[in-house]
């Protein structure tokens, strides 16, 4: 370093503390061990997310909410120069987004990384993936095409399936008795104000977790002496390694977004039928699908309401884990939480299969 | 600080073999360069890649806009019913205009836009001037000269040819 750029540093150093953080990275490090792989996705998460942001905002520039919003897609999409490709970047990394994060939450789960003192890791976890999701569902609705129109008409029964009050709750979210512009106008308040202003501050406590407390040991890991457990350094070591990852993502985002680009239906008419196979997003073919199942058992207002408590449920279970699966300080398993696990990933795939098997 | 790590026993493997300087053989120094630069190429090429949509994506309505000025000649439908001392703003491809008919029956159309700094100019007909409430400039209502205040330029002037179906206005 020359004098100068040393005396610059040194000035700002002395404002900011730029060498204390220096040193914190320093002597950051992660942990090597056979499930190592499981740990960028924390990390890929983040970055799609951060991709979501800057498409976001890219569409924003655009986008107008309210009657016009079918008009300001289709522009986006047909008239301004790669407009179809930055919209497309924003679905595809969207459903990106979500698939990393499952990724990130089963891997966290099975490597049990949520027992002390991580339980506020898993906690804000949970509740990132809950507001990941009515990002989707919100972000769905506001081109105004049929298929948007049909999605949130559909998925606004769940709450409006709610005893006494669910009703209320749906005409709420909806902004009257139908789905249309007023819906459009507080989806789009709702996706780029309310969800983002919960979402950051959340991200930032999931992220200072993770620096103060450090990445888990699997418990196959911990059973190991200490002389066999092995670390690399965060700077630039694990970092490196990370880029790279997102770099892998960038390119397969990239790839999805140009090759398949996202398509826009005719605009949403309240008057023209459901259009044939349609069908929910992915991540919402599962929790449809069990729904689905619980009406044939049980027809009718009790289906849907037995249906509702048990997902609520089995949500709780899932969010509650830290406090059940205590965890045995040898490292052992816990066995229950093992097979809970198990059988939350069985249902969710076997849900899934059946949702896309039976699309007429 | 180091207490926040929960990190197994031992140090971290030093991964410095990465970092060590590569041989001073003048063979591989050049190697490392060209890797270096091939390096660094590819990574500008990519970050063009992204640059580039990102940008015609965002220049879009100006390039919209200059098809739009291409515009030579427009027609004012009726507008040859437009009373004596009244003016009628118009758009001259993007850009607001104004066609003038003077209380003596002339003809007159001319940009709208200030020549000091942008603000769109208003007909006096009582005074029959251009005046603009900016910051006070002043035209001369048949010929565009700035007559005072701070305008630097006049303002430009279209040929305008009327008809019983309309006023064409064009580019002189």
């Amino acid at each position: 370093m020359t004098s100068k750029s040393a005396s610059i540093y040194d000035w700002v150093d002395e404002r900011l503390g730029l060498s204390e953080i220096a040193a914190f990275a320093r002597h950051k490090t992660v942990p090597v061990n056979a499930q190592s792989f499981w740990y960028y996705w924390g990390g890929i998460s983040l970055f799609l997310f951060l991709v979501q942001c800057f498409t976001g905002v890219l569409l924003l520039v655009y986008y107008r909410p309210g009657a016009e919003a079918y008009e300001s897609v289709r522009q986006i999409t047909f008239v301004m120069h790669f407009g179809w490709l930055i919209r497309s970047a924003h679905a595809w990394a969207a459903n990106l987004f979500i698939f990393a994060i499952l990724v990130h939450m089963f891997s966290v789960f099975f490597m049990k990384a949520y027992r002390k003192p991580r339980e506020f890791g898993w906690f804000s976890g949970m509740a990132l993936l809950g507001i990941a999701s009515v990002f989707g569902f919100s972000g769905y609705l506001l081109p105004m095409d049929e298929l948007s129109y049909f999605a949130t008409k559909v998925g606004l029964e769940i709450p409006a399936a709610v005893p006494w009050i669910g009703p209320a709750i749906a005409n709420m979210l909806r902004g009257g008795p139908e789905v249309g512009e007023f819906t459009v106008q507080r989806f789009f308040a709702l996706h780029v104000v309310v969800l983002p202003a919960l979402f950051l501050p959340l991200l930032g406590f999931h992220l200072w977790l993770v620096q103060r407390h450090g990445n888990a040991i699997p418990p196959s890991e911990e059973l190991k002496p200490a002389s066999e457990s092995k670390s690399i350094p965060f700077m630039p070591n694990f970092l490196r390694k990370d880029l790279a990852m997102w770099l892998i993502s960038l390119n397969i985002l990239a790839l999805l977004a140009s090759v398949f680009p996202w398509t826009l239906g005719h605009a949403a008419d309240s008057l023209v039928p459901a259009p044939p196979g349609i069908h929910p997003e992915w991540y919402f073919m599962s929790p449809f699908e069990m729904l689905k199942l619980l009406g044939n058992i049980l027809p009718g207002e009790s289906g849907e309401i037995a249906g509702l408590l048990l997902f609520s449920l089995g949500i709780a279970l899932w969010i509650l884990i830290p406090f059940y699966d205590i965890g045995k300080a040898t490292g052992q398993r816990a066995r229950a939480a093992h097979y809970f696990g198990l059988l939350a990933v069985f249902a969710l795939l076997a849900t899934t299969v059946i949702g896309y098997w039976t699309i007429r | 600080m180091s207490d926040h790590f929960v990190v197994g026993g031992t140090a971290a493997i030093p991964d410095a073999e990465y970092l060590k300087p590569v041989a001073d053989e003048p063979g591989e120094q050049t190697t490392r360069r060209f890797f270096l630069a091939a390096a660094g190429a590819a990574g500008l090429l990519y970050t063009a890649a992204l640059a580039y949509p990102i940008y015609r994506y965002l220049a879009s309505p100006e390039e919209m806009a200059l098809s739009a000025t291409a515009v030579t000649e427009v027609t004012l439908k009726d507008a040859q019913k437009l009373p004596l001392g009244s003016v009628l703003m118009f758009k001259f491809g993007t850009s607001p205009a104004m066609l003038i008919h003077h209380a003596d029956g002339r003809w007159v159309s001319l940009t709208a836009v200030c020549t000091h700094l942008g603000c769109t100019v208003q007909y006096e007909p009582q005074a029959d001037r251009i005046h603009c409430a900016c910051h006070g400039g002043v035209y001369n209502a048949y010929t565009g000269a700035n007559v005072s205040g701070p305008p630097p330029k006049p303002l430009k002037l279209f040929k305008v040819a009327v008809n019983d179906a309309g006023v064409q206005v064009s580019r002189a």
